[in-house]
């Protein structure tokens, strides 16, 4: 081998050793392409299907789109608020003061709700500028779509930044990815009937879909549907009792190896 | 309470490493205390469990009477940690990571807290500098400044004065051993520095794989060492193993 084929081969060599470690990295690599072909293929299938909605398609879409830029940006920020910590390897200093994990958790959530509020909000507004689509007609059931969606986005959030204190930042791509995996069974810019049989199983099982066929009932039928309503809420609950116990754990567990000492950068 | 920190039969396993081994001691109430030895001897872990973030294998660790397996929350805000192996957030200036924890410790009349510590650590003019802009000297001094903004009753240190030169080295011993005069506090640091250790600790546990192997006041070491400094205590000790080692091959030669 030549000198510069060994030195590139021993630089390719560097990221294989990684990947080899860290099934987050192989995961990401195979993740976006099929995420994204999986979710639009899904969008033609309906509108292909639906000819008669063509009027409301921009509705759909814009409301969809932003809808679930509130359940991304929530867990992100979500997310974001704790890493911020790793990055900065203040994880030790913080755990040392009387910060108690709950109350970490309660902090993050803050966050999160903040900087959802002025993201989505923006991106709001900018909607009403262009293209005419108000996500604020959606009126009061706006309320109740935003608040569990981000709820959904804090649970997501709580078991991410409990994989990050158990793998510590070779989990780190997890936080801005792995809501993705929710979005082609949320429903959000189609009807959870689009879906086969067996997906639509499990995407009954995710508190988003609701939220998602709850918006379509108000734009489509001008109907707020109460059922859908509460099982996102009971969902919700299920979820975030899930990721915090999943959080407390990691908590405890990194107690026992001494992690929380060294994780950073 | 005589003892501001109280370890009984402590032990630590990582599976087949065991990095604390059955340590037991007492540092009494307003005295300064150093945990000594070599790398991997186990003083950063004895430290990280007096804390309450690593948790024990085995055996019960009392800080200011509190059992900080059960009861860490109530020793917490009456104690403080600083390390230069533990950063502040790099985005945030000086001042602003002092208010954040200002906040976390429930202090109240922040503001003149702050500029009092930043007198006295002489970084009155870094206050609105980012953190990550300071050297490894400055952010010492705002590492330590800020371990002190509770005023704590029990300070640990994790080698308060590693990589930092002579002079900076001694300006922080000499707050630290005024902190502990003027208020009573109880320290405790884990160190590699003699230097250090000779001048402000009254009381050293010399430690080696997990165990205590030695301890009292540097002049009662070093006395009993027939040595002249801590220094040189600190050799003899850790060589113990090496030299019994020898002693046992030439026996065998012999």
């Amino acid at each position: 081998m030549t000198g510069s084929l060994q030195r590139i081969y021993g630089m390719v060599l560097r990221h294989v050793y990684l990947w080899r470690r860290s099934w987050v990295r192989v995961l990401e690599t195979a993740y976006w392409p099929t995420m994204n072909m999986v979710l639009w293929g899904f969008i033609a299938k309906f509108f292909a299907s639906n000819s008669s909605i063509v009027a409301q398609v921009p509705a759909l879409l814009i409301s969809g789109l932003l809808l679930w830029e509130v359940l991304f940006r929530g867990q992100l920020a979500f997310a974001l608020a704790f890493l911020e910590e790793l990055y900065s390897r203040n994880l030790g200093h913080l755990f040392v003061s009387p910060l108690r994990p709950s109350e970490l958790i309660a902090s993050m959530i803050a966050v999160s709700l903040l900087r959802t509020c002025v993201g989505v909000g923006a991106a709001a507004a900018l909607a009403i500028v262009l293209y005419a689509a108000s996500i604020f007609d959606l009126g009061l059931p706006l309320v109740a779509f935003f608040a569990n969606l981000l709820v959904t986005g804090w649970a997501v959030g709580l078991m991410v930044s409990a994989l990050v204190l158990r793998y510590g930042l070779a989990a780190e791509n997890l936080a801005w990815g792995v809501i993705f995996v929710l979005a082609p069974i949320s429903g959000i810019y189609y009807p959870i009937s689009v879906l086969p049989g067996w997906l639509q199983r499990v995407s009954w099982c995710l508190p988003t879909s609701y939220v998602f066929e709850g918006m379509r009932g108000v734009l489509l039928d001008a109907a707020f549907r109460w059922d859908l309503f509460f099982g996102a809420v009971a969902l919700n609950a299920v979820y975030v009792a899930l990721g915090a116990g999943i959080f407390f754990a990691a908590f405890r567990g990194a107690r026992q190896r001494g992690a929380l000492l060294q994780m950073g950068e | 309470m005589r003892h501001a920190i109280a370890v009984e039969n402590l032990v630590k396993r990582y599976g087949e490493v065991q990095a604390v081994d059955g340590l037991s001691f007492q540092v009494e109430r307003g005295t300064t205390c150093a945990l000594l030895g070599g790398n991997g001897a186990g003083k950063t872990t004895t430290l990280a469990i007096l804390l309450g973030v690593l948790l024990p294998t085995s055996g019960s660790v009392r800080v200011l009477d509190e059992d900080m397996a059960r009861e860490r929350y109530r020793a917490l805000p009456r104690m403080n940690f600083t390390s230069p192996y533990v950063d502040l957030p790099k985005k945030l200036t000086v001042e602003e990571n002092l208010v954040v924890f200002s906040h976390l410790y429930g202090l109240r009349q922040i503001r003149q807290r702050i500029a009092g510590l930043a007198e006295q650590f002489e970084f009155a003019p870094l206050l609105k500098r980012h953190y990550g802009t300071l050297s490894a000297g400055q952010r010492t001094r705002v590492s330590v400044a800020k371990a002190l903004l509770n005023r704590p009753e029990v300070l640990l240190l994790d080698e308060p004065t590693a990589s930092l030169d002579p002079d900076i080295a001694d300006r922080i011993r000499t707050h630290l051993v005024e902190y502990q005069e003027q208020s009573g506090a109880t320290l405790l640091l884990a160190s590699h520095n003699m230097v250090e250790v000779e001048r402000i600790c009254h009381q050293v546990l010399m430690m080696k794989a997990g165990r205590i192997v030695d301890r009292g006041s540097p002049p009662e070491l070093i006395a009993r060492y027939g040595r002249s400094s801590m220094e040189e205590v600190f050799l003899d000790v850790a060589r113990a193993a090496h030299r019994a080692a020898e002693v046992a091959a030439d026996e065998v030669r012999r």
